[in-house]
């Protein structure tokens, strides 16, 4: 029986870790590569690393990153923020990580799911959807609209229609970041995780708003998500990875307790 | 020296970092005296298994690793590396190495989970390995050990080769083999501590043989 997943995110900006709260204000908390090994050994099961500044001078500073994460760590990680190429997908897998994530440019050129599915196989493609709730609208009947930069440019796209046309296009997994949830520390949007990971059939994994232990059981249980992702609960030493699966265990939640 | 096998499809560079790591001597190579000259070979995962036959064929390797293996070559397979091994595959409708008996078979999409939703396909993700069999690759493993696998289809070897059985809406083969050959699922490379154990073990098995 699959292990539902415990995610942490990294945000990195200039090969520095940051932690944006609501996408502004990021501070700078530590290296990337060492809070990876320090989460890797504590039972990670996977790390997503988020690029936050994607210039081009920025770029070559993120694959060494890259490079040595991949040299340190060995459970999957993926890496988003400013992907969107063929060529960037390349040039991030072959420094070492096992998925790569694309979100405004899948929303302005979606052909970039399908090709970097074909190019390197559906599993290493993770589309992020940022997505904000909304008035229901014949454009947006789900409610939910897909949002870009941060949650600053409205895209007039319904959240679940792109969500089934990101499945269709060969997507591997969805990363679903609610942005009225995020940063708020109240709980994942659990009534958005449920429309989406009960709408496709590839892993959805929570994004946004974790608290606390309960905030992520929830996600997988009632949110129906296949993971849920972490920050600044742990990155600032509320939580440790293993009390979290401790937590979660005991509330009969299956997670990989042995690494 | 463990040769980790290229056949210009699968990802190599992974399992080379993993191998860095623990200290175990590799490269990655396509050359017939180098594979000969290996100590054991990892055939790693990655890619589809149509094409990889198509680029092992043009190399000569698949005929070359037969005859390897007939004379003894520790050989591990990983992810497509263990499913290229069997007789035939699903994926591509391709022919596949035949030096296991068995074929691959694609996860059907009514296959429930034990929420009873349909299953998630690929199969992505953690999961435990139950041994039916003792196996030395999995020495001072802890049992309730989890493994990264991330695949479409899954391997059916003959039942007398079967190791381990990994639980995804039915019970399947994550390992099989005998001693000196073996075939696995998962990527011990992504597995952290239990998976690079794994790998060492293998590293032994060739060292003292």
């Amino acid at each position: 029986m699959l292990s539902k997943r415990i995610i942490p995110c990294l945000d990195v900006r200039d090969g520095k870790l940051t932690k944006g709260i609501k996408f502004r204000g990021n501070v700078e908390i530590g290296d990337p590569v060492e809070t990876a090994r320090l989460y890797y050994e504590q039972g990670a099961d996977e790390i997503v690393f988020y690029d936050i500044t994607a210039s081009a001078e920025a770029r070559g500073i993120m694959l060494q990153v890259v490079e040595k994460v991949a040299e340190t760590i060995f459970i999957p990680f993926s890496v988003g923020g400013g992907i969107s190429s063929l060529e960037d997908m390349r040039a991030v897998l072959l420094a070492g990580a096992e998925k790569v994530s694309v979100n405004s440019a899948a929303i302005k050129n979606p052909e970039i799911i399908s090709q970097g599915a074909e190019a390197f196989g559906s599993q290493c493609i993770v589309v992020g959807m940022d997505v904000l709730r909304v008035e229901k609208s014949p454009d947006c009947p789900s409610g939910y609209e897909m949002v870009i930069h941060g949650g600053r440019k409205r895209m007039n796209t319904d959240a679940l229609w792109w969500a089934r046309e990101v499945e269709r296009l060969g997507a591997g997994e969805i990363c679903l970041n609610s942005i009225d949830a995020d940063g708020t520390k109240d709980g994942y949007e659990l009534d958005l995780t449920r429309l989406i990971a009960g709408n496709v059939r590839i892993p959805v994994i929570a994004s946004g708003g974790a608290g606390n232990p309960e905030h992520m059981t929830r996600a997988v249980t009632e949110g129906r998500a296949s993971a849920a992702l972490i920050a600044s609960i742990v990155h600032y030493g509320e939580y440790t990875i293993p009390g979290i699966k401790d937590f979660m265990h005991q509330a009969g939640v299956k997670v990989r307790r042995t690494w | 020296m463990l040769a980790i096998l290229n056949y210009r499809a699968g990802n190599l560079t992974s399992v080379k970092r993993a191998l860095d790591h623990e200290g175990i001597p590799c490269r990655i190579t396509d050359d017939a005296d180098i594979l000969a000259r290996s100590r054991g070979i990892i055939f790693p995962g990655g890619g589809a298994a149509g094409s990889a036959m198509k680029n092992l064929r043009e190399n000569g390797l698949d005929t070359l690793l037969k005859d390897l293996i007939s004379r003894g070559k520790p050989m591990l397979g990983i992810c497509l590396g263990c499913q290229i091994i069997l007789d035939e595959s699903m994926e591509n409708s391709a022919s596949t190495l035949s030096i296991l008996s068995g074929s691959c078979l694609r996860f059907d999409h009514e296959l429930l989970d034990e929420h009873g939703d349909p299953i998630n396909i690929p199969h992505m993700g953690w999961n435990s390995v139950k041994l039916v069999r003792e196996c030395e690759l999995f020495r001072d493993v802890p049992q309730e050990a989890e493994f990264y696998f991330v695949h479409s289809y899954y391997p059916e070897p003959r039942s007398d080769l079967l190791i381990g059985l990994t639980s995804y809406g039915r019970d399947f083969c994550s390992v099989f083999g005998r001693p000196g050959l073996w075939a696995m699922q998962f990527h011990p490379e992504k597995s952290g501590r239990p998976g690079l154990k794994i790998l060492n073990n293998f590293y032994r098995y060739c060292m003292n043989i």
